[in-house]
């Protein structure tokens, strides 16, 4: 059994470091929009490279989309893209990005009167007492919720009809009451980039987001590769879209294209992988200096700012951090870690406490995800670049996909495997099964898989997840 | 040496199980309340095997849990996933078992087992499709018991396809079969295959190792074990404490927890 690590209190530099690189992001895209600059949404193995060689501005649907649901408005903004008419069966982010896109926001209610906002009494951290102890209402027999930690009620409200209000008191008070959390306040789109590496239902969320906004389009398109090796021919397909791309950033940004900026941009992607690779090795230590839940929240980085310095700065800072929790015996992980498993898929994030719960009562710490191998590329040139993006968790063959999750699996010495069966990620989850028969019979561990969703909460049975999780602890723990 | 007496509980969505074991080895009180969590039904069945048993809690050397319900069992002294517990329970009753086919009230599972142990297993998804909920369903559709459906389907002379993706979708077929004048049997013939079409593509996905044996209250119709043999190819084993597996196994682990207490 794995030696308890003393548990770190509060966030390290490095963490600190990323969640600026990605607030960032964010606020440089709003300030951008105000200045009158275009800003465009990009999908997230899009590469990036090509819109930093122009200075553009550019933000992430699918972060914004897991931000939203993790902030618990996945169900709201998906049940209004049904109300317009996207189908329940297609992908919980897009569903929120495409209500977003068509100006539906998170609001905070408040009096008309007063102008005061309205606080959800079932809001709240429990208050607790000078000794740390929950205070227990003694009317109600629950405890008492810390009114500091209290939020307003929530609703739906749209951008545009706020916008359409005549300027004055009424206007601001509307734009002031929408929830201030910075997925919630990104700028519309100019324009929109989308790879299909890593989705197929991306190409028509796209599509429909320009058609919405009547803003250009740029299109890569990644096919599913069936062999291991990416060969010429399809380097060549995907480099003449990039020229193509090229050009039609030339037009969108009014700008030639600008190698000694492109350059740069590689060259702090390439660093950036490199120490995201860093850092997702920490884990390959017995116990971990960290919860692979962190891995989670620092894709938002990858994802979002991967061809900035500070991005590379900031994973760099983080390696150090992990170097001393190493040295001191110290981890990010609240619990002895008693096994450990690889957890395959996206998280659920509207349900990220009752993902955690049953994980922590068994001890169990994810020390793998495939998102490590699938962002930790490094490459030189549109040629190379092109046979980079044509790698994606979705786009590679199963062979190739076999290949990265055993590989993570045996360096980060697992003891199992938990496979999310995402409702909303048909392509992940289609070829799941027959991986996790082949993890069985190849690696000697059991697997379990559960259903749930990347963000619409109504996917999700905590108590059936619970079973899933306890089961796979068992059976771990029966092979000691 | 004083005798080690434990109890493992098993409670589910639609019924609850007690055994009280003796050594490890005698069954010496049993009972099966047919409510489930959230109901008077754990409650009724402690108390149902305390009788049964001549015994009270205090008598007990440890308590097991285990069921849909397991975490509100508060008499319970530890408790455990069904999974392991079903396991157990079959390895107990028969030690050459290597595959478990449970059908539950809301869930299936199928569960491998390696000298006597869980190694691996596969659940459905949320789809109640292929569960004991879908068989209460079509009884219900059909205007029969649950527990006539097996003899029912044995006077088949022709099967009938039900689609096997979904409860509702099925009860609909169910439903034109009957305006059509089909045969009740062969009606009955066919939902008993769609369950088994459905539990086989999990069977396949944990890999099924002979002896095969089907645990939890729908292996007492004999028309799914029969459909589920045909759909297999493998030769399904049952017994006649099937419904109680999971408690039996519960209180299997019990025996262990108390003697490694005891050590």
């Amino acid at each position: 059994m794995a030696e308890e690590a003393k548990k770190k209190k509060g966030p390290s530099p490095g963490v600190l470091a990323l969640r600026k690189v990605v607030d960032d992001v964010y606020e440089e895209a709003r300030q951008a929009k105000k200045r009158g600059e275009p800003v465009g949404w990009s999908s997230s193995k899009f590469p990036c490279e090509l819109a930093a060689a122009f200075d553009l501005h550019v933000v992430y649907p699918e972060n914004q989309a897991a931000g939203i649901a993790a902030n618990r408005n996945g169900e709201m903004l998906c049940t209004a893209a049904e109300d317009i008419g996207y189908d329940n069966d297609i992908c919980g982010y897009a569903r929120i990005s495409l209500a977003y896109a068509a100006g539906y926001r998170v609001g905070r209610k408040f009096d008309p009167e007063t102008g005061e906002f309205i606080i959800d009494p079932a809001s709240g951290k429990p208050l607790k007492d000078e000794n740390g102890n929950v205070v227990i209402d003694e009317e109600t027999g629950k405890p008492k919720k810390d009114p500091k930690t209290q939020t307003p009620y929530e609703e739906l409200v749209n951008i545009n009809d706020i916008e359409a209000l005549p300027d004055g008191e009424e206007k601001e008070r509307r734009l002031n009451a929408l929830k201030p959390i910075r997925q919630n306040l990104m700028p519309a789109p100019d324009f929109v980039l989308c790879c299909n590496n890593i989705c197929n239902c991306m190409t028509k969320w796209y599509e429909n987001i320009a058609r919405m906004h009547n803003i250009p389009l740029i299109m890569i398109d990644i096919p599913y590769n069936n062999d291991v090796d990416v060969d010429d021919s399809k380097v060549a397909y995907v480099r003449a879209q990039f020229d193509a791309a090229i050009k039609q950033l030339e037009k969108i940004s009014g700008r030639k294209f600008d190698q000694k900026k492109f350059d740069e941009a590689c060259h702090n992607a390439n660093r950036t992988a490199k120490a995201w690779l860093k850092v997702c090795d920490y884990l390959q230590y017995k116990p971990s200096p960290m919860s692979g839940f962190d891995l989670f929240n620092h894709m938002a980085d990858v994802v979002t700012a991967r061809a900035k310095v500070e991005t590379a700065e900031a994973f760099e800072l983080l390696a150090q951090d992990l170097e001393q929790n190493i040295k001191d015996g110290t981890s990010t992980l609240p619990f002895e870690e008693k096994k450990r498993v690889m957890f395959e898929g996206i998280p659920c994030w509207p349900k990220l406490p009752a993902l955690f719960k049953p994980l922590k009562e068994n001890g169990i710490n994810v020390t793998a995800v495939v998102y490590a191998p699938a962002f930790g590329f490094v490459f030189d040139g549109l040629d190379e670049m092109a046979k980079a993006y044509y790698k994606a968790p979705n786009s590679v063959c199963i062979e190739q996909g076999v290949a990265w999750r055993e590989g993570i699996c045996r360096d980060n010495k697992v003891d199992g495997v938990l496979v999310h069966y995402n409702r909303s990620c048909k392509p992940w989850s289609g070829y799941m099964a027959e991986m996790q028969r082949r993890f069985t019979d190849d690696l000697g561990i059991p697997c379990a898989g559960f259903d749930g969703d990347q963000a619409d909460p109504r996917n999700f049975n905590a108590a059936q997840y619970e079973t899933r999780v306890q089961g796979l602890m068992e059976a771990m723990t029966a092979k000691d | 040496m004083a005798d080690i007496i434990t109890m493992g509980i098993d409670v589910g969505s639609t019924a609850s199980k007690a055994i009280i074991l003796k050594n490890g080895q005698d069954i010496i009180g049993k009972s099966l309340i047919d409510v489930g969590t959230g109901t008077s039904g754990p409650e009724r069945a402690i108390k149902m095997a305390f009788e049964d048993a001549g015994l009270a809690a205090e008598d007990m050397a440890f308590i097991m849990g285990t069921g849909y319900g397991r975490n509100s069992i508060d008499i319970a002294d530890h408790n455990m996933s069904e999974l392991s517990c079903h396991a157990r329970g079959a390895a107990f009753l028969m030690p050459s078992v290597h595959t478990v086919i449970d059908i539950g009230g809301q869930d299936v599972k199928v569960i491998q087992i390696e000298n006597g142990a869980m190694v691996n297993f596969q659940m459905n998804d949320k789809c109640a499709a292929g569960t004991g909920r879908f068989l209460d369903v079509m009884a219900k559709v059909l205007e029969v018991k649950v527990s006539e459906l097996g003899e029912l389907a044995a006077q088949s002379k022709k099967r009938v396809d039900i689609s096997s993706t979904c409860t509702v979708f099925a009860e609909s077929e169910v439903i034109s079969q009957l305006a059509q004048g089909t045969e009740k049997c062969d009606i009955i013939n066919g939902v008993h295959h769609s369950v088994a079409s459905r539990v086989v593509g999990l069977a396949h996905r944990v890999g099924v190792r002979d002896d095969v044996m089907m645990t939890g209250g729908v292996a007492q119709n004999k028309g799914v074990l029969m459909a589920l043999e045909e759909e297999l190819g493998h030769i399904v084993h049952t017994f006649p404490l099937t419904q109680y597996v999971g408690a039996l196994g519960a209180a299997l682990f019990a025996f262990q927890k108390a003697q490694t207490a005891k050590a």
